[in-house]
């Protein structure tokens, strides 16, 4: 969209083990990402994809037995990756960077009352005094959509609905207007209606207040909605990324390929679903090649012998597979995601299953 | 024209195998006021179909599901199983049957699963209770038959739980409710807690089995994308009560109650032009009719079936004139 685009957030050559009993599992395999400033970026990948692993070191929140073995993170001139105690992320995790988790009744402490939950963060990170803090809080508070919010200020997590414990934490993320908000499969746990206020929220919210998001889901159909930019993540890295419109009309990856097949909204009744055989790579073992390829069917002998490099499609889209070496076999994609956009708009037009007049 | 034809060769073959009717259920809440988790409920269920119960959480789709497995009293109504009642107080014998033939299917199979049995014995465990074998060769190949089926191997069986992927694991819920060779599966959320490529192979399967072993499904979930793909009929249910009931065709194409619509629109498309144009319409209880009439489940094509007042069904009514002269106009 615009020309000019300042990078937020630098990741370069993130690779991320885990110390499990005496083995190493190595669960980001040098990941590099600029997320640009007031963008949606969206990653994409299966549980184990290390999707949420590699997002968790933006704000050092790593378990205790994993650790950033390589690569560095920018931010703002300081690399991320330098950062040790729970006092050097003082200033950045909650502050700068705030995640609004999956879960929202995991992440809210069950006995203490909702207010005080909102006021200690903006007391910690704002040194605003307790009646400032109550202030600002019931302010957020109608702001994320909490009807009657002086009234429910000090009211228990177990006294809210689902939908409207997600708003109190997105109130919480938000507090100190963060530079960037890390969403983490925010609305798996939800109903469906309720989703998708959710996601308008945090968009509305998003243009009001001015930060980057990064989404976090293995649902498309959110992606569709939410992002400006999609990386696809498989077996601990990024393998292929661009904006929106590239990742689903023109996907290059054969695991990109396989996600937007298995969607159920493509499904034909009578016919059988398409479905990704196999199983993800473990990640204990060094894997050779492209990680994908023994679940591929497009793969070629190279892909169990060599790890492919990037290849550019575009100035914003790239993609990580030998197909798009000039040497590779041209293939196109399978014929279920081929003109996607008319097959939607089937779907949703007039007389579609999923139109709503 | 075909499928004008289609549904009619349902109707005539229709064999109702579960029946539930005028059903409620209620929870004592340790106060006055009962909580009243489904109101009402009255459908049929064919046999060989699948039958999606949609809706929300707390809409008491998984509480009807469970009162058909005789684990939720009903408060008022019954549910008859192969014309026979089986809600409320019945014989022992009766009792077995119906644990027998009506199995389940449980949404996360990492906690329906005893992580310190082995396979073996967690997919043995109702041959065990109703000792369905006649000696261990017996019981062996029931097993391995019944992996086989879900197409996992026999030298799964002295593996753990743990040591299987989701999908996997889900296969051995599967197999664990198909050994006792049931004719009824309440399949609740079995899908829900799995990946998205895991999520096609279950349903396959659950396709598959249908096909082979001619069973019945009541298929309870939140997601119309997945229920347009497997259900045959589904059923709409919002807090208790059943708002709309048709085929899976029909409901897609003619939906009616604004409860049916709203969740329609919030099924997200995977195309980002459609979705920045797509409208997701909220749910508005207070612009139903609010004459205080009681609403009944009125028939209003054959087949479908809404929740409406009289007033309410004069206006579906000319929805769905409306709706079909379009469709026609295409």
């Amino acid at each position: 969209m615009e020309e000019e685009k300042n990078v937020i957030l630098s990741a370069k050559d993130v690779e991320v083990k885990f110390r499990v009993r005496d083995k190493y599992l190595t669960a980001i395999r040098g990941v590099s990402l600029d997320l640009y400033d007031g963008e949606t970026f969206a990653i994409v990948g299966e549980s184990g994809s290390g999707k949420s692993v590699f997002t968790k070191t933006f704000t050092g929140m790593l378990e205790t037995n994993g650790m950033v073995t390589n690569g560095s993170m920018m931010f703002h001139g300081q690399d991320l990756t330098k950062l040790k105690t729970d006092k050097d992320w003082e200033g950045i995790r909650g502050a700068k960077i705030s995640t609004i988790f999956q879960d929202p009744m995991t992440s809210l402490n069950p006995i203490r009352t909702i207010g005080s939950q909102i006021t200690e963060v903006i007391e910690k990170h704002q040194g605003a005094s307790k009646s400032e803090a109550k202030a600002q809080a019931i302010h957020m508070m109608e702001r994320v959509g909490i009807p009657n919010a002086a009234n429910r200020f000090d009211e228990y997590p177990f006294q809210y609905s689902g939908g409207m414990r997600q708003r109190i934490v997105i109130a919480i993320a938000l507090a100190c207007h963060p530079e960037i908000l890390i969403c983490d499969e925010p609305t798996t746990a939800l109903d469906v209606t309720i989703q998708a206020q959710i996601i308008a929220l945090i968009r509305d919210l998003q243009k009001e207040l001015q930060f980057t998001t990064l989404y976090i889901t293995h649902d498309l159909g959110v992606v569709a909605n939410v992002a400006n930019r999609v990386g696809v993540m498989y077996g601990g890295q990024i393998v292929e990324y661009g904006t929106v419109e590239e990742i689903f009309f023109d996907p290059r990856h054969p695991y990109t390929w396989a996600l937007l097949s298995s969607l159920p909204q493509l499904g034909v009744k009578g016919q059988d679903l398409y479905y990704i055989a196999g199983t993800p790579p473990s990640l204990y073992n060094e894997i050779k090649g492209d990680a994908f390829a023994p679940r591929n069917e497009h793969a070629l002998k190279i892909d169990f012998e060599q790890e492919p490099p990037f290849f550019q499609v575009s100035d914003t889209h790239f993609a990580k597979t030998w197909l798009l070496d000039p040497r590779a076999p041209k293939l196109e994609k399978p014929e279920i995601i081929r003109d996607l956009h008319a097959k939607i708009k089937m779907l949703t037009d007039e007389g579609g299953a999923f139109h709503v007049g | 024209m075909s499928v004008d034809n289609k549904e009619k060769d349902v109707i005539e073959e229709k064999d109702v195998i579960l029946s539930i009717r005028h059903v409620d259920i209620s929870f004592d809440t340790g106060h006055k006021k009962k909580l009243v988790a489904v109101k009402d409920a009255t459908f049929d269920i064919y046999r060989g179909e699948t039958f999606a119960l949609v809706g929300e959480s707390g809409s008491g789709k998984t509480t009807l599901g469970r009162a058909i497995l005789r684990i939720n009293p009903c408060s008022a109504g019954e549910i008859l199983f192969e014309g026979k009642r089986i809600s409320g107080r019945i014989s022992r014998e009766e009792d077995r049957n119906v644990v027998r033939s009506i199995q389940m299917i449980f949404q996360d199979p990492a906690a329906s699963l005893n992580e310190r049995a082995t396979i073996e014995y967690c997919v043995s465990e109702g041959l065990y209770n109703f000792h369905l074998y006649a000696n261990e060769q017996e019981r062996i190949a029931k097993v391995d038959k019944a992996l086989q089926d879900v197409g996992l191997l026999p030298e799964h069986k002295s593996r753990y739980p743990h040591e299987f992927s989701g999908g996997q694991r889900q296969r051995v819920g599967i197999a664990r409710a198909m050994i006792m060779d049931p004719k009824f599966i309440v399949a609740d959320e079995p899908i829900s807690a799995l990946d998205v490529s895991i999520r096609a192979q279950v349903l396959n399967l659950m396709n598959k089995l249908k096909a082979e072993k001619n069973l019945t499904y009541l298929f309870i979930a939140h997601d119309l994308s997945v229920v347009r793909f497997i259900a045959d009929r589904i059923a709409v249910i919002h807090l208790g009560e059943i708002v709309e009931i048709a085929d899976s065709e029909t409901l897609f194409k003619y939906p009616i109650h604004p409860y049916t619509v709203s969740l329609l629109s919030t099924v997200p498309m995977p195309d980002p032009v459609v979705e920045r144009t797509r409208k997701h319409i909220v749910y508005d209880p207070s612009k139903l009719d609010q004459s205080g009439e009681k609403r009944e489940m009125r028939e209003i094509r054959p087949g479908h079936f809404v929740l409406a007042t009289t007033k309410e069904y004069d206006d579906y009514e000319q929805r769905v004139a409306e709706l079909e002269a379009k469709l026609a106009a295409i």
